[in-house]
């Protein structure tokens, strides 16, 4: 149980300062590389919780193709590689208030409602279950979201190319 | 009873023939006169036609009433109707229609007729037949002709009316036509503006009388409702009421005072006489037949006919008070002043007129004294001798001084050149001084003969002193107008002759001088001989003119006799038989028949004295301040006149038109004016403080916000998609915030 | 382990996501966020899938996964139009709506 916990804070304290990071560094390159440490940070936490399959098509999706997709993006802007005076429009206070206002409620309702409640985790889930679910139960969101993919790629190459 | 039954033909006729004069009087040969001589003509024989059946209606129901009392028993079987004396009593002829009905007031016209009236017809008719007759010389190629003729008619249906009414508000309808029409007769030359302002003095001083009439009339129909319970204008009903004892005397007293009134008006009487001498700026025709004969007399006409109010109201029958009563006391009043007048007057028409004046004074006075039919008898004879001496006057003016009035100017001396007017004018002078046996001595001795039997002396002093003037004035004009030198020239002629000319209309002007020259104008009575505007003297009038003289000269003379002693059937045939009052007529007195004569010649040898043998003070208000201040008063007309017009009417006039005019201006006018200008502040301020800044600034400021509202509210859309994102996340917030609390 | 502490670390990230959006000037900056606020939401999933013992968070937040990755695709790809159009990858250079 310490174990548990101890890795859980390590490792949300890792996610918590990179994702200070991402939204304060002065450089976007930095910043992609803080979003990875979030994203890696979130796999392992899912590990923690026993459920390994999305922890790994996390890392897999997540990190492999939607952060290369991102450094790719920068690229193609022409985004500054080097710090730059600040990244930050003027709507930083303001932002800032919203956030916290949201983070407020947010926490405030989950400690009101969900104070106390344990988390037992037997053993991890079983991919074997994950798949029966997704491909029994869940098959037409399965297939939709296939579709949606499809779309998805047709619409980006349709709006990125060049003619 | 033919006559008797239609007499609503005889006003009829005359009215008919107005209307088509009027319409077609210019288009007919004579302009309009035969018309108009046809109409009354045909009144006339009506008229006469009424007389003889009413006579004949008396004497039937007398000769049964003395047969039926002679026969004793069944006598007062039959006879049981109140009557006079042994005369029976006769219902005067009444033929009514109902032209009005409303709760139970019942609105008639209609005929009456009885003594009074028959005998007023003939008069009225045969008057003014011998004025149409008349009027074709005197106005011939007059500029208004037709016009004159139409209102002859129209005044002769009009008083026709008055007479045969059978309540008092057609008798009211019938005065005020008259008045209306002795308007237009007045001013028939209104180019001139004294005609005009005779017209108007005669009019509005009848209608200060005529205040009376109507308070009278109105009050005529309350003496009716509370004697017999059903008010009625008829004057029958009205008469008797007045007699009965269940009308409060002071009802019938305040109703003769307003009547009594009517009567001062258009009857001349002080003070309301001021009018009568005025109107003879019309023309003499119409001067004989309304200011003499026929309308004047409509007073007296009213007081007889509506005797019993007045012997009631007025208490005539029982003279208390010293033997004093309103309509003697103005009556007698009349008697002098009239005649006191008419010695200082230039004018011949002025002196007839003051001397009408005087008579109507008589007349009334008799009626004040109880002498009902002495008082009509007067009327009467006076109609035929007065209208003589003013057609005998308008002959003079006509042919002898060349359409002037004045004595001392342009007459004198016309004996010898208008023999025919001299004779009838001096036959109409001795009846009016009332010599016997002409008839203006039987009447006027009646009259003095009842106010001695009445109670009255007084009165009988007052008219023997009037008989004495009057003798003496008129001797005094004849001897003006026919003795002497005459005094009007050649050049006086054609001064006048010019000066007529100048006014008369241009057409006129042509007819004139053509009718002139042709001999033949009127056939059957001969050319007018000589045509005096081409410079020749004076000469005798045509006989269209002289043989109306004839004709009334002969009344003037023969009249009388009906009432004569010994015959007295005036009083027979023409007092009211019915609804009437007890009188008692005296018996004819030869001591006061001889001294009334004797007074009169007195009168007329003062006169004789003192103009053909210059005996006495000769022009004595040359010589003497006080005889002079005397005349001046008279000539003055006792300042009556300056008192009216000067003092009365100026002073009504003056100040208070002036004050209404002040009041008019600065009150009323201010009172607009300054609601016109509080109107004009008033708009103005709302123009600029509602309208501008408060309405308008309202809504310009409703813009402005809008507008600034917009862009106020259109900063929140910047475009930006993290504003609009941040916007967005507040408001899931809030919501959440809102969720988790209510929930 | 509680499960606060899962939930609450979400609801960190999550708000750390939005003030990213709100604040990052650069649009890929931006998308950047966004992934932050979905890999917040996965754990909430994951965490509450692991509460009740069921496979339902897994797979849901696999779906959710998935159509990030389609959205990040979708997304660049507007924002390489965006810098194609008007040079800049500023969102602020993004105000034609404006009014």
């Amino acid at each position: 149980m310490i174990t548990e916990n101890i890795f859980f804070g390590v490792i949300a304290a890792a996610m918590v300062i990179s994702a200070l990071g991402v939204v304060t560094t002065k450089n976007i390159v930095h910043a992609a590389l803080f979003l990875v440490i979030v994203l890696a940070g979130g796999a392992a936490q899912f590990i923690l919780l026993g459920q390994e399959f999305v922890a790994w098509v996390q890392v897999l999706v997540y990190i492999g193709a939607v952060i290369v997709l991102f450094l790719f993006g920068i690229m193609l802007t022409r985004a500054p590689m080097h710090p730059e005076e600040t990244l930050d429009n003027d709507l930083k206070w303001p932002g800032a208030a919203a956030a916290l206002f949201l983070a407020g409620i947010l926490g405030g309702l989950l400690v009101h409602t969900f104070h106390g409640v344990k988390l037992h985790i037997r053993a991890p889930i079983r991919t074997i279950d994950v798949t029966n679910a997704i491909f029994r139960v869940y098959i037409i969101p399965f297939e939709i979201v296939g579709v949606l993919l499809l779309g998805a790629l047709v619409g980006a190459v349709v709006l990125a190319r060049r003619d | 009873m033919f006559f008797l039954d239609h007499a609503w033909l005889v006003p009829l006729i005359p009215a008919l023939s107005f209307v088509v004069i009027l319409l077609f009087g210019k288009r007919l040969p004579r302009g309009g006169s035969e018309v108009g001589i046809a109409a009354v003509g045909a009144s006339f024989l009506l008229s006469c036609g009424a007389v003889a059946q009413w006579i004949d209606r008396v004497q039937n129901a007398d000769n049964s009433h003395g047969l039926a009392s002679a026969i004793g028993a069944l006598g007062r079987g039959i006879g049981r109707l109140g009557a006079e004396g042994g005369e029976a009593r006769v219902l005067p002829v009444i033929h009514q229609y109902t032209w009005f009905q409303n709760a139970g007031v019942k609105l008639t016209v209609g005929t009456q007729i009885d003594g009074l009236a028959v005998m007023m017809m003939f008069v009225v008719t045969l008057i003014s037949l011998l004025v149409h007759v008349y009027s074709l010389e005197y106005m011939r190629g007059d500029r208004r002709y037709t016009h004159f003729y139409a209102a002859l008619s129209l005044f002769t249906a009009s008083m026709l009316l008055l007479v045969v009414a059978s309540n008092t508000l057609e008798m009211l309808v019938g005065w005020e036509l008259v008045g209306l029409c002795s308007f237009m007769l007045i001013g028939h030359w209104w180019e001139e503006k004294p005609n005009s302002d005779a017209a108007l003095k005669a009019f509005l001083t009848t209608r200060t009388g005529d205040i009376g009439l109507l308070i009278g009339v109105v009050m005529t129909y309350f003496v009716a409702q509370s004697a017999t319970g059903h008010g009625t204008f008829n004057i029958l009903v009205v008469n008797g009421s007045a007699a009965s004892s269940k009308v409060s005397h002071t009802l019938v007293m305040w109703t003769a005072l307003a009547l009594l009134l009517a009567i001062i008006g258009k009857s001349g009487q002080f003070p309301l006489h001021t009018w009568l001498p005025d109107a003879m700026a019309g023309p003499t025709p119409v001067s004989a037949l309304i200011h003499a004969a026929t309308m004047v007399v409509a007073g007296v006409y009213l007081g007889a006919r509506l005797y019993p109010i007045f012997w009631y109201g007025l208490s005539i029958g029982t003279p208390g008070h010293g033997g004093l009563n309103a309509m003697a006391v103005i009556g007698g009043i009349t008697v002098l002043i009239g005649a006191a007048l008419a010695f200082v007057q230039d004018d011949i028409k002025k002196v007839l007129a003051y001397s009408t004046i005087s008579q109507l004074g008589y007349m009334v006075m008799a009626l004040g004294v109880g002498a009902w039919t002495a008082a009509v008898f007067h009327l009467f004879t006076h109609a035929f001798f007065k209208a003589d001496l003013f057609l005998g006057a308008g002959s003079v003016s006509h042919s002898g001084s060349h359409h002037s009035f004045d004595m001392k100017k342009d007459m004198g001396g016309l004996k010898k050149y208008m023999p025919k007017t001299f004779w009838t004018f001096v036959i109409g002078s001795l009846a009016l001084a009332g010599i016997f046996p002409l008839a203006g001595f039987w009447s006027k001795d009646e009259i003095l003969v009842n106010a001695g039997h009445n109670g009255y002396q007084g009165f009988l002093v007052i008219g023997a002193i009037g008989a004495f003037m009057t003798a003496a004035y008129m001797t005094r004009c004849v001897y003006l107008t026919f003795f002497g030198e005459y005094r009007g020239s050649v050049e006086h002629e054609l001064a006048e002759v010019h000066e007529a000319e100048v006014l008369a209309e241009g057409d006129e002007l042509v007819e004139h001088h053509l009718a002139e020259e042709q001999d033949d104008y009127i056939p059957g009575f001969g050319a007018h001989a000589v045509a005096d505007e081409h410079g020749h003297g004076p000469h005798e009038s045509n006989g269209l003119i002289t043989v109306p003289l004839y004709v009334l000269s002969f009344f003037a003379i023969f009249a009388g006799v009906i009432n004569i002693p010994g015959i007295e059937r005036f009083e027979k045939w023409f007092q009211p038989r019915a609804a009437f009052v007890p009188v008692s007529p005296a018996k004819f007195s030869v001591i006061v028949a001889a001294i009334s004569l004797a007074i009169a010649i007195a009168g007329f040898g003062v006169a004789y004295l003192y103009y053909w043998r210059k005996a006495g003070p000769q022009d004595l208000s040359e010589h003497n301040g006080l005889a002079r201040a005397g005349k001046h008063f008279l000539v003055m007309k006792y300042y009556l006149d300056v008192l009216y017009t000067d003092i009365i009417v100026a002073s009504i006039k003056g100040p208070i038109a002036d004050g209404v005019y002040w009041f008019n201006q600065h009150v009323i006018d201010n009172v607009l004016n300054y609601a016109g200008r509080g109107a004009v502040v008033a708009g103005r301020f709302t123009y600029q403080y509602i309208d501008q800044k408060g309405i308008d600034a309202a809504v310009n400021e409703i813009a402005t916000v809008t507008g600034d509202s917009g862009g106020a509210v259109r900063r929140v859309q910047t475009g930006r998609l993290q504003f609009y994102a941040l916007i967005l996340v507040l408001a899931v917030g809030l919501f959440a915030l809102a969720l988790w609390i209510f929930t | 382990m509680l499960l606060n502490q899962f939930l609450l670390l979400s609801a960190f990230l999550f708000c750390t996501g939005i003030y990213g959006v709100l604040t990052r000037k650069h649009t890929v900056l931006v998308l950047m966020s966004i992934e932050l606020m979905l890999a917040a939401v996965n754990v909430n999933l994951v965490a509450f899938g692991a509460f009740h013992n069921s496979v339902i968070g897994q797979v849901f937040a696999l779906f959710v996964l998935t159509i990030a990755a389609a959205e990040v695709g979708v997304g660049l790809a507007i924002v390489l139009l965006i810098y194609r159009n008007t040079h800049s990858a500023d969102l602020d250079d993004v105000h034609a709506l404006k009014g």
